[in-house]
């Protein structure tokens, strides 16, 4: 056995000797990334080259590459002709209390199943980690009913009530806490006389922060790339910015420049979070933490 | 003497946080999911046996009338056909794919953040400005797919008016978004296979693309297994794609024909066009069967990849 892997090891330190890393990437490996990396940056880059020019730019041929100077032209059109200041604050408040919300009930109930004894967890547990398997898109005749009823529709509240909470979440604090809070810690707690509420808001929540940092980026990206759900039940006056930007697009004339603008001004606000937090994101899709 | 008179009450209250406050602690899951995720859907069940139109007070019960007109119902088959049709187009090129790009991020790299953010930075932009962007550079007259089209000598396509060019144009978004988004949960399953495996292979003399066939493919089944499902079950309620990728958009049929319009769209044209909720509970209830198959199918097929 030993011999074997002195082989091994003298096997690979000839092939490291060779140039022949065989984990190392070569040439084409790279050129096929760059490729890669290129198909998935432009689109983007081409949003921003459309939204920089005027219209006969845009039709001519070959057509143009480069950023041109109408930039900003384009942003003042957008928000001339749609309601796209009121669809971005709308944006930030309905992403925002969203985050807020799904992160506190979610560490809060991941607490209750990770580390508290009660009568019917493991039974409860299940249901709320088999929900998040459930197609709820298919409820939204149900759910438009219920807003009509409630008189929400047209307004915020029908978007942010029904994101409030996420069994993704619960599910991903009970996972988190579960191996991050040592259980001897919330013993020491207890006998000191914390009660539950103090363990949780003194030991849990300090603990959960990775965690939760993580599931706040993603509920705060989903939010705020929601489209389906707040095009049902919100109206062109009062929109979401994806909302915004489809009822800008479906004019009958379609003006490509004012189109991209708005598209450009969607994103921005997303590519900023990633660009600055694209490590985290990426650490939290895989240790397998997020579902798409 | 403070502690010794209060001591059965702090007991009491002791117990009562002990046994009481986890109930509390989940209440609020379980409540706002329960009005908000599940009683909607079951509700689903309950309308799609009524006659019931927004415009129209009176609300009949139909029994399966529902689901009769809608298993003779064209337009539903139609639906049915393109939605099967984009998400095999979309779900296998994309699977492969990222299957590749994992094996290609999972060699020693320089830059392996940029790369890792490159792939992924598709999946963080919106649909809606993803679609928008991509209806324009599919589009007949101005859009860049065509002119490089007739750069190397082909004739233009009109992309929106086929069948087959508007499910490859429709695939393709879906492809461009989620690719790399799967290629990071395949990279962070090939980073647990053991490097012995590998090396042991190659003392046998087995080429790269062999190692990658017979041990990478077979260590990553329970994640292929998992992504796929999780494809099956996204692709099958896809609505904005279809729906923004239209011309002149806002108008829910998929196409002049309803070349691409998918059981989604038809369910959200039968809602919120023409206000027929029992008939479009019907077709999302059957939407939500057929997903249902169709999850433990492809289940069923993606465990049958042979480890070896």
């Amino acid at each position: 056995m030993a011999t074997l892997t002195a082989v091994r090891r003298g096997l690979n330190r000839r092939a490291v000797q060779r140039g022949l890393n065989p984990l190392g990437a070569g040439f084409w490996t790279y050129a096929a990334l760059v490729a890669v990396l290129l198909g998935s940056l432009f689109p983007i880059y081409w949003s921003l080259v459309v939204a920089s020019h005027d219209n006969d730019a845009i039709a001519s041929v070959p057509p143009v590459l480069t950023p041109g100077g109408h930039l900003f032209d384009n942003i003042a059109r957008v928000f001339d002709t749609t309601a796209f200041g009121q669809a971005m604050l709308n944006s930030v408040l309905v992403s925002g209390s969203v985050t807020v919300s799904v992160v506190l009930f979610s560490t809060l109930a991941g607490f209750a199943f990770a580390k508290l004894r009660f009568r019917g967890r493991n039974v409860l547990l299940v249901m709320a980690i088999a929900t998040t398997t459930v197609p709820q898109q298919l409820g939204i005749i149900p759910l438009y009913i219920l807003m009509a009823e409630l008189g929400w529709t047209g307004r915020l509240e029908a978007v942010i009530v029904p994101g409030l909470v996420t069994a993704f979440g619960v599910f991903l604090m009970t996972q988190y806490l579960s191996s991050a809070i040592p259980d001897d810690l919330l013993e020491a707690g207890r006998i000191d006389g914390c009660s539950t509420l103090r363990l949780f808001w003194h030991v849990v929540l300090p603990a959960a922060r990775p965690a939760a940092a993580v599931l706040g980026l993603f509920t705060f990206m989903q939010a705020w790339n929601d489209f389906f759900w707040p095009l049902v039940v919100l109206t062109p006056e009062n929109p979401t910015v994806q909302v915004a930007l489809s009822s800008l697009a479906s004019g009958y004339t379609t003006d490509y420049a004012l189109v991209l603008t708005g598209t450009v001004l969607a994103i921005v606000p997303i590519v900023a979070v990633f660009a600055a937090l694209g490590r985290q994101i990426i650490g939290g899709i895989m240790s397998g933490a997020i579902k798409g | 003497m403070t502690s010794a008179r209060s001591g059965p009450r702090r007991r009491w209250i002791y117990q009562l946080d002990v046994k009481g406050s986890p109930y509390l602690y989940i209440a609020p899951f379980f409540l706002l999911f329960g009005a908000v995720g599940m009683f909607p859907l079951l509700y689903t069940a309950y309308v799609s046996l009524t006659d019931w139109n927004l415009l129209d007070p009176a609300r009949e019960w139909v029994g399966l009338a529902n689901y009769a007109e809608l298993v003779a119902d064209d337009y539903f088959w139609n639906a049915l056909f393109n939605t099967v049709s984009i998400w095999l187009l979309s779900t296998v090129p994309q699977l492969l794919a990222a299957l590749f790009i994992a094996h290609m991020l999972n060699r020693r790299l320089r830059a392996r953040t940029l790369f890792r953010m490159g792939v992924l930075l598709p999946n963080v932009t919106s649909i809606v400005a993803v679609t928008i962007i991509f209806a324009q550079l599919f589009g007949r007259d101005f859009g860049m797919v065509n002119w490089a089209l007739d750069l190397v000598g082909l004739d233009p396509i009109d992309w929106q008016a086929g069948t087959l060019s508007s499910h490859v144009a429709i695939s393709l978004i879906v492809i461009w978004r989620w690719t790399g988004y799967n290629a990071l949960i395949y990279l962070a399953a090939m980073q647990t296979i053991p490097e012995d495996l590998y090396e042991a292979a190659r003392l046998d003399g087995a080429s790269q693309f062999t190692q990658f066939r017979k041990i990478t493919v077979p260590m990553l089944r329970p994640t292929i297994i998992f992504t796929a499902v999780v494809s099956t079950i996204g692709g099958f309620q896809i609505i904005a794609e279809p729906l923004l990728f239209q011309a002149g958009t806002g108008n829910p049929t998929g196409g002049s024909d309803r070349q691409f319009q998918t059981v989604g769209l038809y369910l959200y044209e039968q809602g919120f066009s023409m206000y027929e909720f029992g008939y479009a509970s019907a077709i999302a209830w059957t939407l939500c069967m057929i997903i249902v198959v169709m999850a433990l199918v492809n289940f069923a097929i993606t465990r049958r990849i042979r480890s070896s």
